[in-house]
């Protein structure tokens, strides 16, 4: 009984910290995909907020600063998107795709001209990285101690997160921002008839899905892991625009998908095991959230304007 | 409207030169990027330049390098020109490879007649199979075929891992990695042609294939009626299907073409180059690369080629910049910024538009948008 509780608290610990970063960049995807604009460059902004996270606090030597520097590198791209999708009307795919090659080949050239040409950035110092909350607070001695150590003290990002998801719940269902940007999503002329800027609206949800994403992957490099790698993120991106398709484009059904991802990934470090079990565990999420789809959410509504660009005038 | 053509009309209408001005925008900025980091960019695009065309060694690797590339090239563009995304090409490549593998391995015996084609069979029915789940999940429970492919392409990349660990299929060595193909299932050119050509050790058949491929899809699309159907349900699903189009029928058909072409892609990576499969740590990319080889070529079968060789040999020349201590990386920035600019070239529409209505609301000016300035320096 002792060993379950703690394999739990376990894989509590773990299902929350691999929730994080996909958790972020699933509610940028949000604010993009529901003002109209596909935003397949995610993964892209992902990585570029992953390594300027990890190189600002380096030489800076405070994480606070270097996750937000995460997030604006990942704005930078954002609004490179933005720039293409929404003021040029370029094709919104094809953007978000050169987005993921441009971002991974900028960030990793830009750590070999910082780290003598290694790809890999300098690890940082437990100091530099992310901190954890109610460190040293519980008994471990104990089991529930330390089932509550594990459920309970975590990496702030997580607590941060997860009060992110609230804010952006409100803003989309309680202020007028948020229902103004959902009609944009919906029906661009007719948000323009009734004055509502629609280009400088979508022109902001595509920068706030990359400040966002560049968030979520700083998660990856300052908690997580402690350093920038090429292959610190990998899928994460795709993983979180799924979730948020999953979820219906709506903020709480992302996070729960962003949830089970995160679960499984979890189960997948936790359990580890034979490399061939590995292989076939590391299938199931895959397959449950299809499973899910096809029983529980079905048919999604993606905003009607979504994927169109809006040029005014015509 | 009858007025004279003016420069900017040629800009505007001629996907061809948007295409050429992308890649000469992509060096460009790859060049600011090498200054930056204070590379000599004549050293480094010399190097890039002299390893692609230094002799027919190198150009014959640069062909070896795109034959999978105009594979899933094809294969993305023809799911584009049917209207569905085809972001699967990465799984339906893996599981393309991963059953061309399995046959090159169990049926090894088999004379070469009949097993090359076999193996190319069996690629391309997975690849088929693999798209075919997708369209299957779209057109009966509706579910987004882009959310389903994300997953799918995961579900290849594990299972293909899965495979390559199962005792028949595995090496007996230490590498984590399938035993190699038979000899029988391998496209390589004879060794004497090789040798008298001068050209790579990895030369194959594969190119012809790919050409095979390219001038099937330009006809499907072009000269059949299936084409045509594809076509309009790609263009306006709802008119398709008062026109009489059986739109859920014609999406299957689509991923199954689609995923037929990656799959081969897969193999044709696997019979001519690779031998055998290693266990992945992370996805290998030929898929997604698929994407950016089909925006290059406009979609366009002739343009998708001449785009999979133009990626081929970048990725080979790239491999080669090291030498000079230029990171590889290069390579993405120039074909990111190439296909940024091509996403970007209805701006000349834009210039146009600014000019004939120079009265009107006046939208807003281009914001500089150099990728030089990154926003944590």
């Amino acid at each position: 009984m002792d060993a379950v509780i703690n394999e739990l608290g376990v894989i509590i610990y773990a299902t929350l910290l691999y929730t994080t970063p996909l958790l972020f960049a699933a509610l940028g995807s949000c604010f993009s995909e529901v003002s109209g604009v596909v935003n397949i460059g995610i993964e892209g902004m992902m990585t570029a907020g992953a390594f300027a996270g990890t190189v600002v606090a380096y030489f800076v030597g405070n994480p606070w600063i270097g996750f937000l520097c995460g997030g604006l590198a990942g704005m930078f791209f954002g609004m490179l998107h933005a720039v293409a999708t929404v003021r040029l009307g370029a094709d919104q795919t094809i953007s978000g795709t050169a987005i993921n090659m441009l971002a991974p080949g900028i960030a990793i050239m830009m750590a070999k001209a910082l780290f003598n040409g290694s790809s890999d950035t300098v690890p940082l110092d437990p100091s530099k990285k992310i901190p954890v909350l109610f460190a040293g607070k519980f008994d471990t001695s104990t089991v529930w101690g330390t089932f509550l150590k594990n459920v309970v003290s975590n990496y702030a990002i997580i607590y941060l997160v997860f009060l992110a998801v609230i804010v952006v719940w409100f803003i989309f269902y309680k202020t007028r921002f948020g229902l103004r940007m959902r009609a944009c999503g919906e029906h661009p002329q007719a948000c323009e008839t009734l004055g509502i800027n629609v280009l400088r609206m979508r022109f902001l949800c595509v920068c706030i899905s990359g400040f966002m994403a560049g968030l979520g992957g700083a998660c990856m490099t300052m908690a997580i892991t402690n350093q920038f790698r090429p292959i610190s993120i990998v899928g994460q991106g795709f993983i979180a625009i799924a979730a948020v398709i999953f979820g219906k484009f709506r903020p709480q059904g992302a996070m729960l998908g962003c949830l089970l991802f995160g679960l499984c990934t979890g189960l997948k470090v936790v359990v580890g095991g034979s490399a061939a079990t590995v292989q076939l565990v590391s299938m199931i999420p895959y397959i449950v959230t299809v499973i899910v789809l096809i029983l529980f959410v079905g048919k999604s509504h993606v905003p009607s304007a979504n994927g169109k660009p809006y040029i005014k005038s015509k | 409207m009858d007025k004279k053509k003016t420069l900017l009309d040629f800009f505007a209408e001629n996907k061809f030169i948007h295409t050429l001005l992308s890649i000469i925008i992509g060096f460009l900025v790859g060049a600011i990027f090498l200054a930056v980091m204070g590379i000599s960019v004549s050293e480094a695009y010399g190097r890039l330049f002299q390893s692609v065309f230094s002799s027919v060694k190198s150009l014959s690797y640069c062909v070896v390098y795109a034959t999978p590339y105009i594979a899933t090239g094809l294969s993305v563009a023809f799911s584009f020109k049917t209207g569905v995304f085809n972001i699967g090409a990465e799984g339906q490549f893996v599981v393309g490879s991963m059953s061309a593998c399995v046959v090159g391995i169990l049926f090894g015996n088999l004379p070469s007649a009949v097993l090359i084609p076999l193996c190319f069979l069996a690629a391309a029915v997975a690849g088929a199979l693999w798209g075919m789940i997708v369209g299957f999940l779209k057109t009966k429970w509706g579910i987004n075929e882009v959310l389903s492919m994300i997953m799918f392409n995961w579900i290849a990349f594990y299972l293909s891992n899965y495979i390559a660990g199962i005792p028949a299929i595995h090496n007996e060595g230490t590498a984590e990695a399938t035993r190699n193909i038979s000899e029988n299932a391998r496209i390589l050119l004879s060794q004497d042609t090789i040798k008298s050509l001068g050209l790579c050790p990895f030369s194959n058949w594969g190119i012809f294939l790919a050409i095979v491929m390219t001038v099937l899809v330009y006809f499907i699309i072009q000269k059949t009626v299936l084409g045509y159907e594809l076509k309009a349900v790609g263009f306006n699903r709802s008119a398709a299907e008062y026109g009489g189009i059986n739109v859920n029928r014609s999406i299957l058909t689509a991923l199954a073409i689609s995923g037929a072409l990656a799959g081969l892609g897969g193999a044709l990576q696997l019979m001519g180059m690779g031998g055998r499969i290693s266990v992945f740590s992370s996805q290998e990319g030929f898929g997604f690369a698929g994407i950016v080889v089909a925006l290059i070529g406009v979609s366009n079968p002739l343009g998708v080629f001449i785009a999979g060789l133009f990626y081929g040999a970048l990725t080979y020349g790239g491999s080669k910049l090291t030498l000079v201590g230029a990171p590889t990386q290069v390579v993405d920035i120039i074909v990111g910024t190439v296909v940024f600019f091509i996403a970007i070239s209805c701006i000349f529409e834009y210039i146009k538009y600014l000019k004939r209505t120079p009265k009107a609301e006046a939208p807003p000016p281009i914001p500089d948008e150099t990728p030089g300035k990154e926003a944590d320096e």
